[in-house]
């Protein structure tokens, strides 16, 4: 609407004719009307996404002034070391919220998500870095058509599907392997997990090395370095941050990812670094126990409370990615 | 989807019978609660409302929780719960509606422990399984069997027979936190199938490449394998009662569906979904 060229606008002034000026009003109407639509769509979009915060947020806020919630599930009793289970096996960390006396310690659950985590991004990195490099550096225009959307298509798989696979196959397959002892554990978790952040990691780290200017690798090549050094010592790092906020994208992915880690990871809520023992992830804890939970009970508020810090770790995440590819693109291109 | 085409079926007999006999339509009868009772209430549901054109029942799940969450805030008729209701809960329930709680045994189901076909180990006490599963033994060794780790699996805590498991078996201790948890109990059995070193614990379920644990009720007692004749004579330690809730003595309508439920035709039903009919004696009257 406001690119209104000033010479049309011109041509209208000293024209002045009433039709000329309906038949025009007709298409800004259109136009009008189309742009208030979108914007429309914009805002409810942005809008929606605000409430939900809202929303969550304000079932989660109980904990901090209900008594009853606050008996229950003090901030001490979530964060700090309990002095549960027995003298001679003493469980510092537990989470056991339907019990005689609820245990809500929330670490075995952080624990739990930054494990499988870990594993995913240790998977996912290097596959997907190297094949950023590969379609951005070496591959020919039209290998590249071929891989680039392939690898997306991998987003597309259901998550669901992923977990069946690794619940069924990966879990038996890597047991009979490694000989682990617990079948479902956060290696098997992550291993599936790594494979739904593959695309994202992927897709952001072949933007971040395409976006490194032409004018850097012709000065690289002329001076005689090798493709392979080229890309190498030239243009990855030049597109490290680009990188770093793909990983990022990819962690924030893998943090609230659900089904997988629900169906393949074994969801005991154990506290230890060991990564071949099952584990309980804060996604998976809030979509087995949500469905069945006392309305507006201690247990609820918690559930709620574990979602705001889901979102407030996702969201911070994607932003300083997003913001990281932004500058980077910026800076690259001279801008 | 089984669950989908039930509720189509049941919306089906629903507009059919208010079809059918619009003169006798009467306020629906709502079942709210455990979902291990669900698919048996929509049985019953179903089949009453064939043989009582005009009768509406709606059944829904959510967990034992949600149903007696609903008696308490008066929203439902009946709760299905595959626990006993608390003396807390029930206060609730008196407070709200000035009613005292009935509580109607309707079913009876037996809680087996799975064990991979290969394990050596037949027999397993309560208090052994007790130590299992509160993190105390750790090995098969420990209970007669090969020197390995005893890997556990459980049901997640929403779920009636875990909250079962948890107070009589655990004597409400905690569950270690090394015990996985797994929705619904075929996860589990197929668990333990894939699992030489694994036990896991659920409804009576036959599968595949799992036994179940003899129990014994202590050391001394002898061991009860899991079937319906011992788990009927009580000789079997860990059954349970599933339970219908009202609020005050069932009257009107709810009267008449309790009474079907507990008669012949309704305790046939109770076999075809596989759980237990109420042994004899107390089949009509309430416990406590």
């Amino acid at each position: 609407m406001n690119i209104e060229n000033p010479s049309v606008s011109q041509t209208i002034n000293s024209v002045g004719s009433g039709l000329l000026k309906a038949g025009l009003t007709g298409t800004r109407l259109k136009d009008l009307v189309f742009a208030k639509v979108i914007l429309f769509a914009a805002v409810a979009a942005i809008s929606i996404i605000f409430l939900i915060f809202i929303y969550v947020g304000k079932e989660a806020l109980p904990l901090f002034y209900d008594p009853e919630a606050k008996k229950e599930a003090s901030l001490g009793n979530l964060f700090l070391r309990q002095s549960y289970g027995t003298p001679d096996m003493p469980l510092p960390y537990i989470w056991q919220p339907v019990s005689e006396v609820p245990k809500y310690s929330v670490a075995p659950l952080f624990l739990g998500t930054l494990k499988v985590t870990l594993i995913a991004l240790l998977f996912a990195a290097p596959f997907s870095i190297a094949a950023a490099i590969y379609t951005a550096e070496f591959a020919s225009p039209k290998t590249r058509e071929f891989i680039k959307p392939l690898i997306e298509l991998l987003a597309g798989i259901p998550s669901v599907v992923l977990g069946f696979l690794a619940l069924i196959v990966l879990a038996s397959w890597l047991q009979s392997v490694f000989n682990f002892d617990y079948r479902l554990n956060a290696v098997t978790a992550g291993l599936a997990m790594g494979l739904a952040i593959i695309p994202i990691v992927y897709t952001v780290s072949d933007d971040a090395l395409t976006a490194v200017p032409r004018s850097y690798r012709e000065a690289s090549l002329a001076l005689g370095v090798t493709p392979w050094r080229t890309a190498w010592s030239m243009v990855l790092p030049a597109a490290t941050p680009g990188i770093f906020a793909a990983l990022l994208l990819g962690f924030g992915r893998a943090m609230g990812e659900t089904m997988i880690v629900l169906m393949s990871s074994g969801n005991a809520a154990t506290t230890n670094f060991n990564f071949t023992e099952s584990v309980r992830t804060i996604s998976a804890t809030i979509a087995a126990e949500l469905g069945e939970v006392v309305f507006h009970s201690p247990h609820y508020h918690v559930l709620f409370f574990l979602g705001v810090i889901l979102f407030v770790f996702t969201f911070l995440l994607n932003m300083v990615g997003e913001y990281t590819v932004a500058r980077l693109k910026e800076r690259l291109m001279g801008r | 989807m089984s669950w989908h085409k039930r509720s189509l079926m049941l919306g089906l007999g629903l507009a059919l019978s208010l079809h059918a006999g619009p003169l006798h339509a009467q306020k629906a009868i709502t079942l709210k609660g455990s979902d291990t009772m669900v698919i048996l209430g929509q049985r019953w549901a179903e089949v009453y409302m064939k043989n009582n054109p005009g009768s509406r029942i709606q059944v829904t799940g959510g967990g034992s929780g949600t149903g007696i969450a609903a008696l308490i805030n008066g929203t439902t008729d009946i709760a299905e719960s595959s626990r006993s209701m608390k003396d807390k809960e029930k206060e609730s329930v008196k407070n709200k509606s000035g009613k005292e709680v009935a509580e109607i045994p309707v079913a009876v189901d037996g809680l087996a422990v799975y064990i991979h076909s290969s394990n050596p180990v037949k027999v397993l006490s309560i208090e052994q399984l007790k130590d299992i599963y509160i993190g105390k033994t750790t090995n098969w060794k420990q209970v007669g069997g090969n020197d390995a780790r005893i890997i556990t699996y459980g049901r997640e805590n929403n779920s009636g027979t875990y909250a079962y498991f948890k107070e009589h078996v655990l004597a409400n201790a905690d569950f270690h936190p090394s015990v996985q948890t797994l929705p619904g109990t075929a996860a589990v059995t197929n668990a333990v199938a894939k699992d030489p070193k694994a036990i896991g614990y659920g409804g009576i379920a036959y599968a595949k490449g799992i036994h179940h644990a003899q129990v014994k009720k202590d050391a001394a007692s002898p061991a009860v394998e899991p079937n319906m004749e011992n788990v009927l004579s009580g000789a079997y330690p860990i059954s349970r009662y599933l339970y219908w809730y009202t609020a005050g003595e069932p009257a009107g309508e709810v009267k008449k569906l309790v009474d079907w439920v507990l008669g012949a035709d309704g305790q046939k039903l109770v076999e075809s979904v596989g759980y237990y009919p109420l042994p004899k004696k107390t089949g009509t009257g309430k416990k406590k």
